[in-house]
């Protein structure tokens, strides 16, 4: 069992209603606007991973870059302990010190003409840890390497990026975020690139930096059953609109937005083949369409125009936040106006996860 | 393995034989051939669904592209037959067959899906005038207007309007320009269509609507599919059948649901266990120690064995043969009497 007990409730990394749009120039050199993230809030604890879900283009990628101050935003709010961060500020290097991104592609995020050795020594020396002896400096390195499973560490030191595997790349990528000593790693699918045999132990490893060092994890990621695997807490992104959230098993249990319970749905699981009474999700009849274009998303809630129970409030306005007592939050007509109701009809949603199953 | 049982074909009749293909990318003399693929043989049948499932550099896209002899240099298939039963004739060798008479084949008998729609459309033409070309090339003195018409009914078929055929393929969505390169390859109803990683290119929520697609028109026209992908827990769910590579050999075969109840190689139980549950109970998994080998240097023996929990003596230097077990084959030493050359193994644990 990978995910740990409830983490202490002291956010580490915040975003408060988050926006980014992009300016695109379009046909006949009219600027067109791409709403990329729509009033996101999301909240990362101490010691805890929370998985970003959603399908390409929803967003989650914007989210992440806008977390780690690549982009600014458009409206909203970044906090760090609490402390609001804007980039380009001087705040914002020590952020860079306390957020670390690792990126999808271990192929394109190493300096490929340069050892292991100098890569992660760089990251030393940036941030100010860098030992003062090439003895010691040798050390830091190899204790990153071994805290990355990369053992014997002596073996790998001197190595160049193209005389690793995949998942030895993306291990070096982890030791050298993990270099500059952050309290928050953001993964955008830090696992898609990496073969298939290798890609849980990578999960482990960053299950382990959780419980044995208390980092926290920003997981993006496509695939709902690794994030269950994973995350404490999930996510769901849809549209550029975060939809759902909560305590992972009651959202993969007991989805409460259409679109969580058509992401579950669609997901493969071979369980289906042994027990029957999942049904085969193969006999679908109904297109469930595609998502909408980020430049004239649909008004309301982008969901409706793809949602089996879509009514006519779900075309004239986003409903606000329902809260349930399971700790999930989600917004969607069903569940009430919203408005952060704490006597929330949760019966609908079980109602329908009955349905589901 | 001709004679092998089969408990679990869809229908009986043979379309492909697959006989010791062996395919090498040739190299400047005097360096040795890669070989990418190893004396695979096997069996496909009528309306059935054969998912390959393995890791990059197992050799699965080089198999497909010597079943549709799409292969370029330096991919030389250097031994081995691909017998194709037609109906109404005799089979014939795809191996040796003269590029003309090939020609006659391709999309009346064997369609290709590639990975990525956008490569396998035109981007300067129509939609429906890609699908007019392939039906008049095999269909001599149908009508143009007769041609769009039968496009219309094959792109309904996948749920895309038939106004969309004037668009072309930069108009259409990721999505639905996948689901028109299946439909393109069914213009011509062929028996067999090769898959080689349909879906990854678009979103679990597509995917899973694409192959519904899939799984519908096989039903309605019977063709066969050859599907190849890394995501063993989506073949599970689809495939009637399953092969597992690994290291350019075929490592296991079986009913997907053998295959996932019962893996009899180390290398296939590793694989299903590496992909978590989705509503099973939640429980830490690991994944196969190391990484796949390369080709150009493999392991001696089973080339699984440096990374197999279960290795023992035969498996560092003897390649173990694909034997049948069960239902199914498993090439593993675990389950053969006396190394290499052991005969079939007595059914005490058949499925």
């Amino acid at each position: 069992m990978t995910a740990r007990k409830t983490p202490v409730p002291t956010p580490v990394l915040e975003a408060v209603g988050v926006t980014r749009h992009f300016d695109v120039s379009g046909v006949l050199g009219r600027t067109q606007v791409v709403r990329a993230v729509e009033n996101a809030d999301l909240t990362l604890h101490r010691g805890e991973i929370v998985a970003l879900v959603g399908e390409s283009g929803s967003g989650k990628t914007t989210l992440a870059r806008l977390l780690a101050l690549f982009h600014p935003v458009t409206d909203g709010e970044i906090r760090l302990e609490g402390t609001v961060v804007r980039p380009g500020t001087k705040a914002a290097k020590a952020y860079h010190s306390s957020v670390q991104m690792i990126f999808q592609d271990p192929f394109g995020s190493l300096n490929s003409m340069r050892r292991v050795r100098h890569n992660i020594e760089r990251a030393l020396r940036l941030h100010g840890h860098a030992a003062a002896s090439k003895a010691e400096r040798r050390q830091q390195v190899l204790e990153l390497l071994e805290r990355v499973n990369l053992t014997p560490a002596e073996h790998f030191i001197d190595k160049l990026p193209h005389e690793l595997s995949g998942g030895q790349r993306q291990r070096v990528v982890i030791a050298r975020a993990l270099a500059v000593r952050p309290s928050v790693l953001l993964g955008d699918e830090p696992i898609s690139m990496l073969d298939v045999s290798i890609r849980l132990d990578m999960l482990n490893l960053l299950a382990r930096l959780r419980d044995e060092d208390g980092l926290s994890l920003l997981y993006i990621t496509h695939d709902i059953a690794g994030a269950r695997y994973l995350a404490d807490r999930v996510c769901v992104m849809y549209a550029g609109q975060l939809v759902e959230s909560g305590p992972t098993e009651e959202v993969i249990q007991h989805p409460k937005h259409p679109y969580t319970r058509l992401l579950l749905e669609s997901s493969p699981d071979p369980e289906r083949l042994m027990n029957p009474e999942l049904g085969s999700a193969f006999d679908r009849t109904v297109s469930p369409g595609e998502p909408p274009s980020l430049v004239s998303p649909p008004p309301g809630c982008r969901f409706h125009p793809r949602c089996p129970s879509a009514r006519d409030e779900c075309r004239r306005a986003f409903p606000g936040r329902t809260e349930f007592p399971s700790g999930q939050w989600t917004h969607c007509w069903l569940h009430g106006s919203g408005g952060n109701r704490l006597t929330a009809p949760s019966n609908t949603g079980d109602h329908q996860a009955d349905q589901r199953r | 393995m001709n004679d092998s049982p089969r408990n679990d074909a869809p229908r009986d009749e043979v379309l492909l034989e697959v006989r010791n293909l062996t395919v090498e990318y040739v190299q400047p003399a005097p360096e040795p051939g890669v070989v990418a693929c190893r004396d695979l043989t096997f069996d496909l049948h009528r309306g059935e669904i054969l998912g390959v499932a393995g890791e990059s550099g197992c050799g699965k896209s080089s198999l497909i592209t010597a079943l549709t002899r799409l292969q370029r240099m330096p991919a030389v298939t250097t031994d081995g037959e691909i017998w194709l039963h037609r109906d109404g004739g005799p089979p014939v060798d795809l191996v040796r067959l003269s590029e003309r008479a090939l020609r006659r084949l391709r999309w009346s008998e064997i369609a290709i899906v590639m990975q990525s729609a956008m490569d396998a459309l035109n981007p300067v033409m129509r939609l429906g005038a890609q699908f007019a070309d392939a039906l008049r090339e095999h269909h001599r003195g149908m009508n143009k207007k007769a041609a769009w018409a039968r496009a219309a009914e094959l792109v309904a078929m996948v749920g895309i309007s038939p106004d969309r055929l004037r668009a072309y393929p930069h108009e259409l969505s990721g999505g639905m320009r996948q689901r028109a390169s299946i439909a393109l390859a069914l213009a011509c109803e062929p028996a067999l269509v090769v898959m080689d990683e349909p879906t990854t290119a678009v979103d679990v929520v597509m995917q899973r609507q694409i192959l519904s697609q899939v799984l519908h028109m096989r039903a309605r026209l019977g063709f066969a599919v050859v599907f190849v992908t890394h995501d063993l827990s989506l073949l599970l769910e689809l495939a009637d059948r399953i092969a597992i590579m690994y290291a350019g050999r075929v490592v296991e075969m079986g009913a997907a649901r053998d295959l996932y109840s019962d893996p009899q190689h180390p290398y296939t139980r590793g694989l299903r266990d590496s992909f978590p549950p989705l509503f099973a109970p939640r429980q830490e998994l690991h994944g196969i120690p190391g990484s796949p080998p390369s080709l150009t240097n493999p392991p001696p023996g089973c080339a699984f064995h440096p990374r197999c929990a279960r290795r023992f003596e035969p498996c560092d230097d003897r390649t173990p043969l694909l034997m049948p077990r069960g239902g199914g084959h498993v090439a593993c030493h675990l389950h053969s009497t006396a190394g290499n050359d052991a005969g079939p193994v007595p059914k005490e644990m058949s499925l």
